[in-house]
């Protein structure tokens, strides 16, 4: 699994990151985690309001920090 | 349908909740005055007519108040406003005629939720996606202009009137200003790529799907973001009102900045735009002023040069517009805050 997490390094974009390597943790998963800070990139997902998560170029999170419980819901449905 | 039958027990006891809390945060406005009049002027005994006595009692009395508001203003903004999301937003502007489509996008600006480190994607996904240039700079000049730290400051420290004729200003100013940039056909001056920008993937609405709790929580999110983020700016602006407000003489600045200086609006407007602060910041400063006989219209432009325009948030614009279109986002918006200084100048009493 690829997840990435974007946002231009902003306090949303980190608290996400962290929440998301928390989720992973608690699934015991294993997962790649990249961080994707260029605007065009982050524009080209879609996404306009930043954070946002994307597991296997999919998007399924945009402009809100998401809990940890919430994150790993949207990992274990995958 | 209430929400507590939809939801059951948990709903319950979230009403129960925030009912709670809103009646404690009632209770708390009400005790902030007397207080600290108590406190400052019988317990510690200071003079409260002496300039010490009414400096901190002043800072205390301002910092509880403002507190108070902004943590009641923001979470109710921010419930309110997980009802939109930038891509209704998006989609409600898609193929509007400038002109409408600018008086939309000023509107929208102030509901939907949004934070100015998005700037920069969310103009490349309004533009990418064929929203005009111009309706897309509407949005992005009401959006910070218009939001919910400057309504509770002026709510709390001017009331009802002001705070209107503010919003009414701020929207007149995105609406005006974004047709003015759509006119002037400016595409040529935003950088390339954003017109190349493919967008790939599908659309996820950010708070479609939210139940009652996810948008509690969110309300009580934002409130901590925001006051975490603020808080070294709203002491500094109270600190300097407060110095301002105890110390100042009473007609220093109706003296340089009064009524009768006809370039007052101007220089206001001229050192707001440099000037980093937030409405947290700039809002204690003007109350002070304001006691010291400063008018309404200039101390309104000076707070509208800081909030809307500054340096940061051009440097974070110069990744999608070339400098030239800078100059002019920035001359027009402030030609319009000038502007808007003077009538009300013109047209407030004293």
């Amino acid at each position: 699994m690829h997840i990435k997490v974007l946002g231009p390094g902003c306090a949303n974009c980190v608290n996400l990151e962290k929440n998301t390597r928390a989720a992973l943790a608690s699934l015991g998963m294993e997962a790649s985690v990249e961080k994707v800070t260029d605007y065009a990139d982050i524009a080209g997902y879609g996404i306009m309001r930043t954070p946002g998560l994307v597991v296997d170029e999919q998007v399924v999170l945009s402009g809100r920090v998401a809990k940890p419980a919430e994150i790993a819901q949207l990992l274990a449905g995958r | 349908m209430s929400v507590t039958t939809r939801l059951g027990r948990p709903g319950l006891r979230l009403s129960l909740g925030v009912a709670g809390a809103a009646v404690a945060w009632v209770a708390l406005y009400w005790v902030n005055e007397p207080f600290w009049t108590w406190l400052i002027g019988e317990a510690a005994g200071l003079d409260l007519e002496s300039r010490l006595g009414s400096g901190v009692w002043f800072f205390f009395y301002d910092t509880i108040k403002i507190a108070l508001l902004l943590t009641g203003i923001i979470f109710v903004v921010t419930v309110l406003r997980s009802f939109m999301s930038v891509e209704r937003t998006r989609a409600l502007l898609g193929g509007k005629r400038e002109g409408v489509g600018n008086v939309l996008a000023a509107l929208l600006g102030i509901v939907t939720p949004f934070c100015s480190c998005s700037a920069v994607p969310a103009f490349i996904g309004f533009v990418a996606a064929g929203v005009p240039l111009g309706v897309t700079m509407s949005f992005l000049i009401a959006s910070p202009l218009i939001n919910e730290v400057a309504i509770a400051l002026l709510l709390g420290l001017f009331g009802p009137g002001p705070t209107l004729l503010y919003v009414a200003a701020g929207v007149s100013i995105a609406i005006v200003a974004g047709w003015v940039i759509g006119r002037l056909r400016l595409e040529r001056w935003v950088e390339p790529f954003v017109f190349e920008t493919r967008l790939r993937g599908q659309v996820i609405d950010s708070t479609a799907h939210l139940t009652w709790p996810d948008r509690v929580q969110l309300g009580i999110d934002e409130v901590g973001t925001i006051l975490r983020k603020i808080w070294p700016y709203l002491l500094v602006g109270i600190g300097l009102g407060a110095v301002i407000h105890g110390w100042a003489p009473e007609n220093f600045f109706a003296t340089y900045a009064g009524r009768d200086n006809p370039f007052a609006v101007l220089i206001a407007v001229v050192v707001g735009v440099p000037l980093y602060s937030n409405a947290a910041g700039v809002l204690p400063l003007v109350d002070a002023l304001h006691d010291k006989g400063l008018p309404m219209g200039t101390l309104l432009a000076f707070m509208m040069a800081t909030v809307a325009l500054s340096l940061p948030e051009m440097i974070l614009l110069r990744r999608v517009l070339k400098p030239k279109l800078i100059a002019t986002f920035v001359a027009v918006v402030a030609a319009g805050i000038i502007a808007v200084g003077y009538l009300f100048n013109a047209v407030l009493p004293v």
